[in-house]
Formats: C-alpha cells, sequence, structure tokens
C-alpha cells in the first residue's frame, strides 16, 4: 500500500516566502540601526544651532565683540563696568574685592553678565538652522526686531565648567558631572569588594548542594530584575532616614554650616547605586570566574595551597579583566541612572561642587531630567547637551571595558 | 650527629586565617538577602503606615453651638455629610469616638489619643476618621491624594497600556532581530550588529526620555494630528520603552535560538526545508520556552521602567484607555511624588511605599517566571 | 554495473576555509543497493557523504570542486534548487535529532512543508506507512500525539529514519547512523536498512566494519595523506573487498594492522 504524496510543484512560491522572509528580519534589524541613528540625530540636532538673542545693551554698540571678550583691554572693560553698573552694584562688587584686582576673564564676565545681559528668545535645531538660515533670520526680523541671530554650540567648554544657573546661556554641569563621578566612585567602592566577595563565595566556596546556597543565587537572580526605583525607595527609606546620622556626616561632624542636606547626600545616593548594581556586579564576575579553567585550581592545589591561596594567587588574577569589564559596564548602567536618585533625594538646583560624602548633590542624568521637564524650549537645548555629554561619559567607559577584555585576550593568546 | 626527622604529621591542623575569610566571604554573599530582606521590610512597613494611617475628611458638618470642655453632647447643623455611631471624629484638634448619633446632637467621648478636651466655637467643622481600605485601593479608578481618593486602578492601568504597547514594538522587532542574527547573519555582520544593540540597550533611559518627549511626540502628532495626541501621551512612551527592551529580548531570544542543537536544523534541511520554514517552523518552536522567558523579562524591565514615563507619558493620574492621552503611571507617579519636596510624615509619603509593594510583587513574579521556565528549557537540551 | 548509478561523483574536491578536505573522488553509487563508506577517521567520510546533498552549504567556508551527478545533472549547477536537492536525498544522522514535537508531527512535517496537498486521511496513511517502513509503527501507534522526545535512543533513530522516508526520497545518506545507539537498536538498524534497500538507494557512513561488511552491497575505502585530505583509495563489492582487497592499504585497514 504505497501512498504517492501529491507535491505541489510550485517550489517558486516557497522560494519567494524564504525571501520575504529574510527581507523582514533584515528590515527589523535596519529598524534597530535607524532608531539608534534619530536618537543620536536627535540629540546632536538640539544641541548645536541658532539662537535668537536678546541684549540689554547690544555689544557692537559698545564696540565688544562676544567671542573675544575677555581679550579686550583691561581699562575698556572697567571702563564699561564705570559707565553702565548703577553704582550701588558697583560699591557692592567692589566690596567683594575691588575691580581692580579682578582678572580680565572676570571682568569680562561680569560685563556679560551685568551690563549686556543677554537673553534667550527662541532657539532652532542644527539642521533647519543650516537648511533654513535666511528664512530664520527673516523671521526673527519679524518677531523681535531687537533680537540678535546667532550660532550657538549649546555644548561647549564653558557648559562643561561652570555650575547651574537659571540662565540657560550661563547653565553648566560641572556641578552635574561631579557629582555623578562621586557617585560612581561610592557606587565602586561599595559594589566592587561586596560584589567580588559574594562572587567568590559562590563560585568557589558554596556547595551548590545546601539549600541557602541555591537561595542566595536565585535571590541574585531575582535583585537583578527589581526596578530601579525600588532600590530609589529602599535607599530612601535606609539611607536617607534610617541611617540618616551615618549619612549626613553628623555623627562625624563633618558638615560644614549651611551645606547639610539631612541624609540626601552624594553618599546616600552612592550607596543605592551600590545596592543597584551589586547584583549585576556579582552575576558578572561569577561568569569572569566561571571561565577559569579547573586545571589551574587543580595545579595549585596539588602543589599544596589552601582553598584561600588558591583563589587568591591564582583564579583571581586570572579572573581579573573580565571582573573588571562586567564591573566597568555595571558602573556605566549607574552613570545613567536617574530615577532611584531622584527618589533618593538629588537636589536639582544647586550650584556649588560637592566637596565631601555628605555634600548635596546633583547628577548628569539628573539634570537631563529637569532640564527636559521645563516648560521653556531653550532648556530643551541644554538637556541635549548634557544627554550628549553623559553619552560620551558613557563611551568613554564603555570604552575602557573594551580595551581591557581585548588587552586580556591578546595576552592570553601570546 | 643526625637527627631524627620528625614523624610525618597529617593531622588536620586549625586554619583560622581561612575560616575567617569564608565566613567574611560568606557575609557578602548573605548581604544579597538582607538587601532582599529590607526592600520587603521596608515596602510592607511603609505601606501598613499607608492603610493605618487616618485620613481626616470633612465632613461640612459644622458644631451648631458653643461647646465648653466638659460637654459630652455636640450640638450640629443638620447639613452635611452623615456620621455613624462608633465614628472617631476630629473638632479641632481634639478627637473624640461617636457614642450616639442623631441629626443635630453627636453624644461623644472626648479628649481621646492623647487629646485633651478643649473650647470649641460654633461653626468649627467636623472631621470624620477614614483610612485607605484594600478594597478602595485596589478597585478605585480615582488617585486624588488632595481627596483622599486612594484608587491604584488608574496607574496600573497606565503601566499596562504603556507596557503593552511596548511589548507590541519589542516582540516582533526583537524576535525578527534575534532570528536574523542567529539565523542569517555571518559572523561578520554579527560582529557589527551586536555592538551597536548593545550601544542601544547601554542608552540610558532619561535619554530615552528626551527621545520620546521631542522627537516621537512631535512625529505621532505630526503623523495622526495634534487633536489626537496629546503633548503627554503613553502612545509616545510606550513605543520608546519598546525600544528600550528591544535590545534585551533580541539579546535573550537569540540566545535561546543559539541554544537549539545544530542537528535539528540540519534535520529541517535534510528534509527539503527552505530557510525560512527551519527558522519559523523547526527553530522557533524548539526555542519556544525561552523566547517566552525573554519576553517575559522584557514585560517586568517595562513595567519598572520609569524615566521614560515621567518624561512622555505626563504627569496626573488618569484613567483611560486612549493611548494618545496622558496618564501617570506606577513609577512615574512615584518619581513625580518624592521629586518634589517630600514630608515623611505625610500620605504622599507613605503612598509611594504602597505603590512600590505592588510594582515590587508584580515584577517578582514575573521575574520568577521567567527564570523557572529558562531553568526548564536549559534541561531540555542539557 | 550496466545500470546507471543513482549517484555519481566525480572529480569531488571539498575544502574548508583553506583545508584541503576531501581531493578528486570519482564514485558512482549504484542504485538500490547499500554502499558503505569507510575508513579512519578524519578522511572525510562524513564531508563526501555531505556533499551529496549539498549540507556542506550550510558550513560558512565549505567550498566544492568537481560534480555530483543525479539524475542526469550536476546538483552543484547555479540553476539547481538545493531545497529539492535535499527533499530527494534525504539524510539520518549520527546522533538522533527528532524535532521537539508529536511523533505524528515528525514524520508529517516534511511532508507539508513540501508543498503536499492532499487530505488528513491521506497524511495519516503517509505517516503511517513511513513509519511502519522503519519498522516503529507497532511500537509508537498508540502514542502518535506524545512527544518524540519522550522515545528511545534506538526508537527516536528509527522516528528519523521515518521522517526521512516520508517525503518520498530516492536516495537515504545516513551518518553513522547507529554510533550513538546499544547493539540491540543496532541491530534493529541494519535489518531495517536491508529492507528499506528495496525501494531505494542507501549510502551509509561507518566506522564500524563489522557493520559495513554485514549490511552493505559495496563498500568504498577512503584514506588520508600526509596532510590529512582524504581520498577514495578503493571501490567494489563489499564480498571482494574484505576478502580480496586490491589495495594493500585497503587490506591493512581491514586486518587491523592500521587505522
Amino acid at each position: 500500500m504505497s501512498v504517492r504524496p501529491r507535491f505541489d510543484p510550485n517550489r517558486a512560491a516557497r522560494h519567494r516566502r524564504a525571501r520575504i522572509g529574510m527581507v523582514v528580519f533584515q528590515l527589523a534589524t535596519l529598524v534597530g540601526i535607524v532608531v539608534l541613528m534619530a536618537l543620536l540625530y536627535n540629540i546632536i540636532n538640539n544641541a548645536f544651532g541658532l539662537a535668537a538673542i536678546e541684549y540689554r545693551i547690544y555689544p557692537a554698540t559698545l564696540g565688544l565683540d562676544l567671542e573675544t571678550l575677555p581679550q579686550t583691554p583691561r581699562e575698556r572693560l572697567l571702563e564699561i563696568l564705570e559707565t553702565h553698573l548703577s553704582p550701588g552694584l558697583r560699591r557692592s562688587l567692589e566690596r567683594t574685592r575691588p575691580l581692580t584686582q579682578r582678572s580680565n576673564e572676570e571682568l569680562a564676565a561680569l560685563v556679560l553678565e551685568r551690563v549686556l545681559q543677554p537673553k534667550v528668545l527662541d532657539t532652532w535645531p542644527l539642521v533647519p538652522s543650516l537648511l533654513h538660515t535666511q528664512d530664520i533670520v527673516a523671521e526673527v526680523h519679524a518677531r523681535f526686531p531687537q533680537a540678535e541671530v546667532r550660532w550657538v554650540r549649546w555644548l561647549n567648554t564653558r557648559f562643561l565648567t561652570r555650575p547651574q544657573s537659571s540662565d540657560p546661556l550661563r547653565a553648566g554641569v560641572r556641578t552635574a558631572i561631579l557629582g555623578s563621578l562621586w557617585l560612581v566612585a561610592i557606587t565602586a567602592a561599595t559594589a566592587l569588594p561586596l560584589g567580588v566577595a559574594a562572587a567568590i563565595y559562590l563560585e568557589e566556596y558554596a556547595r551548590k548542594d545546601r539549600w541557602y546556597n541555591r537561595l542566595i543565587q536565585v535571590n541574585i537572580n531575582n535583585l537583578a530584575g527589581v526596578p530601579s526605583i525600588i532600590y530609589g525607595i529602599l535607599g530612601l527609606a535606609i539611607f536617607v532616614r534610617a541611617l540618616e546620622p551615618l549619612t549626613s556626616g553628623a555623627v562625624f561632624g563633618a558638615v560644614a554650616e549651611g551645606v547639610t542636606a539631612n541624609g540626601r547626600t552624594v553618599l546616600s545616593g552612592g550607596l543605592t547605586l551600590g545596592l543597584l548594581v551589586l547584583p549585576i556586579v556579582i552575576i558578572n564576575a561569577q561568569e569572569a570566574l566561571r571561565a577559569v579553567p579547573n586545571s589551574l585550581r587543580e595545579a595549585a592545589y596539588a602543589l599544596g595551597a589552601t582553598k584561600w591561596q588558591v583563589v587568591w594567587h591564582h583564579v583571581l588574577p586570572e579572573a581579573l579583566p573580565g571582573i573588571m569589564t562586567g564591573t566597568i559596564l555595571a558602573l556605566s548602567r549607574a552613570l545613567g541612572e536617574t530615577a532611584p536618585l531622584v527618589v533618593v533625594g538629588a537636589s536639582t538646583f544647586i550650584t556649588f561642587d560637592p566637596v565631601h560624602p555628605f555634600s548635596k548633590f546633583t547628577a548628569l542624568p539628573i539634570q537631563i531630567y529637569q532640564w527636559t521637564a521645563r516648560p521653556q524650549p531653550v532648556f530643551r537645548n541644554l538637556a541635549a547637551a548634557a544627554s550628549l555629554t553623559l553619552l560620551l561619559l558613557l563611551f568613554l567607559s564603555n570604552g575602557i571595558a573594551v580595551y581591557i577584555r581585548h588587552r586580556a585576550r591578546q595576552r592570553r593568546l601570546v | 650527629m643526625a637527627q631524627t626527622l620528625s614523624p610525618v604529621d597529617l593531622r588536620r591542623r586549625p586554619r583560622r586565617r581561612e575560616g575567617l575569610i569564608q565566613v567574611l566571604l560568606l557575609a557578602s554573599g548573605l548581604l544579597s538577602i538582607l538587601v532582599t530582606l529590607g526592600i520587603v521590610y521596608e515596602l510592607v512597613k511603609g505601606a501598613m503606615g499607608f492603610f493605618t494611617r487616618p485620613l481626616w475628611e470633612d465632613t461640612n458638618k459644622p458644631l451648631a453651638a458653643d461647646v465648653a470642655p466638659s460637654d459630652t453632647v455636640l450640638p450640629v447643623r443638620p447639613e452635611g455629610a452623615a456620621i455613624p455611631e462608633g465614628a472617631i471624629i476630629r473638632v479641632d484638634e481634639e478627637i473624640m469616638r461617636v457614642q450616639r448619633a442623631e441629626e443635630t446632637a453627636l453624644q461623644v467621648e472626648r479628649g481621646l489619643r492623647g487629646t485633651q478636651p478643649a473650647a470649641h466655637p460654633a461653626g468649627v467643622d467636623i472631621f470624620l476618621e477614614d483610612r485607605v481600605s484594600l478594597w478602595e485601593f485596589f478597585t478605585g479608578i480615582r488617585w486624588i491624594p488632595q481627596a483622599g481618593e486612594f484608587g491604584i486602578l488608574p496607574l496600573v492601568n497606565a503601566t499596562f497600556i504603556v507596557s503593552a504597547i511596548a511589548m507590541l514594538v519589542a516582540l516582533p522587532l526583537g524576535l525578527a532581530i534575534a532570528i536574523y542574527l542567529s539565523e542569517y547573519a555571518s559572523p561578520r555582520v554579527n560582529n557589527v550588529l551586536k555592538p551597536l544593540l548593545e550601544i542601544l540597550a547601554g542608552v540610558p533611559t532619561v535619554v530615552y526620555g528626551y527621545f520620546a518627549l521631542t522627537f516621537v511626540t512631535p512625529l505621532l502628532r505630526r503623523l495622526l494630528g495634534p487633536d489626537v495626541v496629546d503633548i503627554y501621551n503613553m502612545a509616545s512612551a510606550g513605543i520608546v520603552v519598546g525600544i528600550l527592551v528591544t535590545p534585551l529580548v533580541a539579546s535573550m531570544s537569540e540566545d535561546a535560538l543559539r541554544a537549539v542543537p545544530r542537528s535539528l536544523r540540519e534535520a529541517a534541511y535534510a528534509l527539503g526545508a527552505t530557510k525560512l520554514e527551519t527558522a519559523l517552523q523547526v527553530v522557533v518552536p524548539a526555542a519556544f520556552s525561552g523566547l517566552a522567558a525573554a519576553f517575559i523579562v522584557a514585560v517586568s524591565r517595562a513595567i519598572g521602567e520609569t524615566m521614560i514615563v515621567a518624561l512622555a507619558a505626563g504627569a496626573g493620574p488618569n484613567f483611560t484607555f486612549n493611548p494618545f492621552e496622558a496618564a501617570e503611571t506606577m513609577t512615574g507617579h512615584i518619581v513625580r511624588i518624592s521629586g518634589g519636596d517630600l514630608s515623611y510624615d505625610s500620605i504622599d509619603y507613605n503612598s509611594i511605599f504602597a505603590i512600590g509593594l505592588v510594582l515590587f510583587l508584580i515584577t517578582l513574579v514575573l521575574n520568577t517566571l521567567s527564570q523557572r521556565i529558562v531553568a526548564r528549557f536549559r534541561e531540555v537540551y542539557e | 554495473m550496466t545500470e546507471t548509478p543513482a549517484v555519481e561523483l566525480r572529480n569531488l574536491n571539498v575544502y574548508y576555509g583553506s583545508f584541503h578536505a576531501v581531493r578528486d573522488v570519482t564514485l558512482a553509487f549504484p542504485k538500490n543497493k547499500v554502499t558503505a563508506i569507510i575508513g579512519p577517521s578524519g578522511c572525510g567520510k562524513s564531508t563526501v557523504l555531505r556533499a551529496i546533498n549539498r549540507m556542506n552549504d550550510l558550513i560558512p567556508n565549505a567550498r566544492i570542486e568537481g560534480e555530483v551527478i543525479f539524475e542526469g545533472k550536476n546538483i552543484y549547477d547555479p540553476d539547481v534548487d538545493p531545497v529539492e536537492v535535499r527533499r530527494r536525498i534525504g539524510m539520518v544522522f549520527q546522533k538522533p535529532n527528532p524535532f521537539p514535537k508529536s511523533i505524528y508531527e515528525n514524520v508529517a512535517w516534511g511532508v507539508r512543508i513540501n508543498g503536499f496537498r492532499g487530505t488528513k486521511r491521506e497524511l495519516d496513511d503517509i505517516v503511517e506507512e513511513a513509519l511502519r517502513a522503519a519498522a516503529l509503527w507497532d511500537e509508537v501507534k498508540d502514542k502518535l500525539h506524545q512527544n518524540a522526545l519522550a522515545l528511545s535512543g534506538g526508537q527516536q533513530q528509527r522516528l528519523c529514519i521515518a521522517r526521512a522516508i516520508a517525503v518520498k526520497p530516492e536516495i537515504i545518506l545516513m551518518d553513522e547512523p547507529a554510533s550513538a545507539l546499544d547493539p540491540i537498536a543496532t541491530l534493529r538498524i541494519e535489518d531495517l536498512m536491508r529492507d528499506l534497500v528495496q525501494n531505494y538507494t542507501i549510502i551509509v557512513v561507518t566506522h564500524n566494519m563489522q557493520q559495513a561488511a554485514r549490511v552493505s552491497d559495496y563498500t568504498a575505502f577512503f584514506s588520508t595523506d600526509e596532510s590529512r585530505t582524504g581520498f577514495l583509495v578503493e571501490f567494489g563489492p563489499t564480498a571482494q573487498i574484505f576478502t580480496n582487497p586490491k589495495d594493500p592499504r585497503t587490506e591493512a585497514y581491514i586486518t587491523g594492522r592500521f587505522g
């Protein structure tokens, strides 16, 4: 009883479907790349462009050039300040420090802030600024006859070195960058040793058949999936409130008058992020330890080494590049985290640098969040500039991680 | 002078340093348990505070006449909300229990909970004690703290709508990318694409939030019309959350697809299957549980995602099913409430913990489920 | 051997990247016979086998030179569809690799994707016929819809054979089909090969010389040269190869002096 199956001879249709399938998969991948491009485009587009700016006194009327303001002759700057500052203001400035003792840069800044007083009326993104320059200039002349159209690089060295300010032309991210660096340092100082120790315990010491060791492992995997904002709530309850005497620095007597932040310090923020990345550090370090060949351990044991000697002298050095790479990636995650810091109480507007663990703080992502949430469009440009800064920092740290991994591989090959 | 060698000593020697190190390492491992316990303890404690905290609701029923500290009957006006017997009320600072209630008079026990009986002038409103009940919390469709209404449904609803939109984006996109990477792309193409996906996965969520608000929302408004799409809307946030979790779906799915043994693909090819037939009808079904796990983890990530929704989905709870309207998610609400100057002794502070507990439990269930599935999946192929 | 061969290799060379895996194989496999390919490990037995139904296409840097003539056509001609080649030249692998689907689906799937147009009944019949031909029907007829992974290793391998026959190939390639099985299961597979050869041409790679002697009508002996490239030493009727080899190298291998 042989049944002859009736096969459809039309293989062309099957091949056509196969080709369409492949094109669909390729397109999906392309969409991913396009989105990444759109994201970068959107940020760069908003970080540079034309702006309509109005001055109380236009620089041209004083014969000043904004680009080279600090190079203006000193006498000229003093003269401008003499003539254009109200006597009251001048007296109070002189009281703080006589004008003649101030540097050219400081005088130029004073001229800009107190005399020229630029104000951004409207801004345009990079691409329209390049393509429709004439239209924009015409539009500005129609809408704001007084205003001047200028190219603004929202991301510039002044932006990176100035503290936060409510004036978009003077606002910078220096405080935020320093805050982020403090946070990452505290996070690294807590999560790295604790995470590596836990990983060593789980990989080298723990007997997998014991229920408590399995519990620890399952628990770590679960912690890695807890939303970051929950860590924020934990940080708020424990570091900010319960441990306030510690995290505010009160018990160390380290708090200067007026700088006190209660528990809402950079220390609380860093510890919170430390808990957040701890499971990631542990999991990455475990993987690095697992990659160390067993023959290495056996060779060391065979020489009569104790367990710790094996781990400390052989396993750990071998796994170190992997651990470092994993840790840097985890710290990159901490660098970009926003939600837990908002909950822990990062300050949104501080103009002084964090100087010790008990300082109030802000961070780059917080700054981006704040500026994006502002209704005035000009702050979106600042958010874009800050985003670009953050992305560059992340790129740098990930580059270091990739380099370490690469070098470790090279060394192994030699 | 031949010295006799001491006999070989094979006895166990105490190694205190080794023991101490092991204890320290174990302690680091246990810290993670402590963190979990800390999370659960703080969330539950805060949530208990939320549910036991008295809310004083204005009954709009004023005293009809002056009351002296020794009076036990309060003359009241008939207007305002009814006050039941046994209720706890507050007049000015003083707390009392109502023993008998009539339309124009309340018989009360005075000076409860450490407050002192005091004189109260006519016209002062009576406040009725209320608590957030679990029933109200889980079934209420309004979250208006100022009015003492705490129904979590609008927040949960917005969270689920945003997550659903996110998964509509991330599931097909992530799965298609995974199939492309594992079944089609050459190692060279893979070496280019995977770092790109990693970059996409490494972009901070706040930057995605900026992208949603300044790029996707204007795009949606231009495509569908500004009357249809609000400036803050769930659709834009959902799409971008979807983009955020796409690399996660793609890389977990790719792992699952790669775990399918080569021999299965070869069997399919040897029967005369095309590449597409092999991929969709053999490899994908064989990797199904791994793909399901990836999907569940992605849902959990989407539900817990905060900054994108905080920036793009809108501020203010709104019970709506229209994805183009603004609505606040659980995470968005927590961030907005705690972003302001939060007083530790306020219902707002406590509400963060109640919402956080719900959020934690949802994601915990999803993550546990996904891990179970992955563990089972591994057994099949090992 | 006046009959036209089932498939014929002409000056076949296979390269993996820069590695020359197999050189200059010219060999005609007779129709409706079992041909065994034997030789020391690494001599390119499996490589040759996989060249016959273009499975080597799936290995990224594999390259083929020469011709494989099937039905009067070189299957490596650009206008030949490898998908159709593989339908008509089926394959059974070293380790049983059933799909993680039901027993029924394992057999029916190949039929379906190859554009089967027929009723459910007809499909049932095809599945039953294939399972009977693979001597598996009696063992699984009551559990056709259970997962195939629940079967024993030997049963799984027979299921893979049933799966291959269901799409009605002309040739079945078997790559050490019994190497992962116990002796009893091996015996059943060998019996099955003798049954199947009535309707099919079978080419089997084996490292087991007793097996080659037991099941095959013809035997091809492969060896390797100093640069580990495989080549054909001798081909002939099995009886002749095992009793009266022409090439001293074959004799050395058969008598166990080498390999």
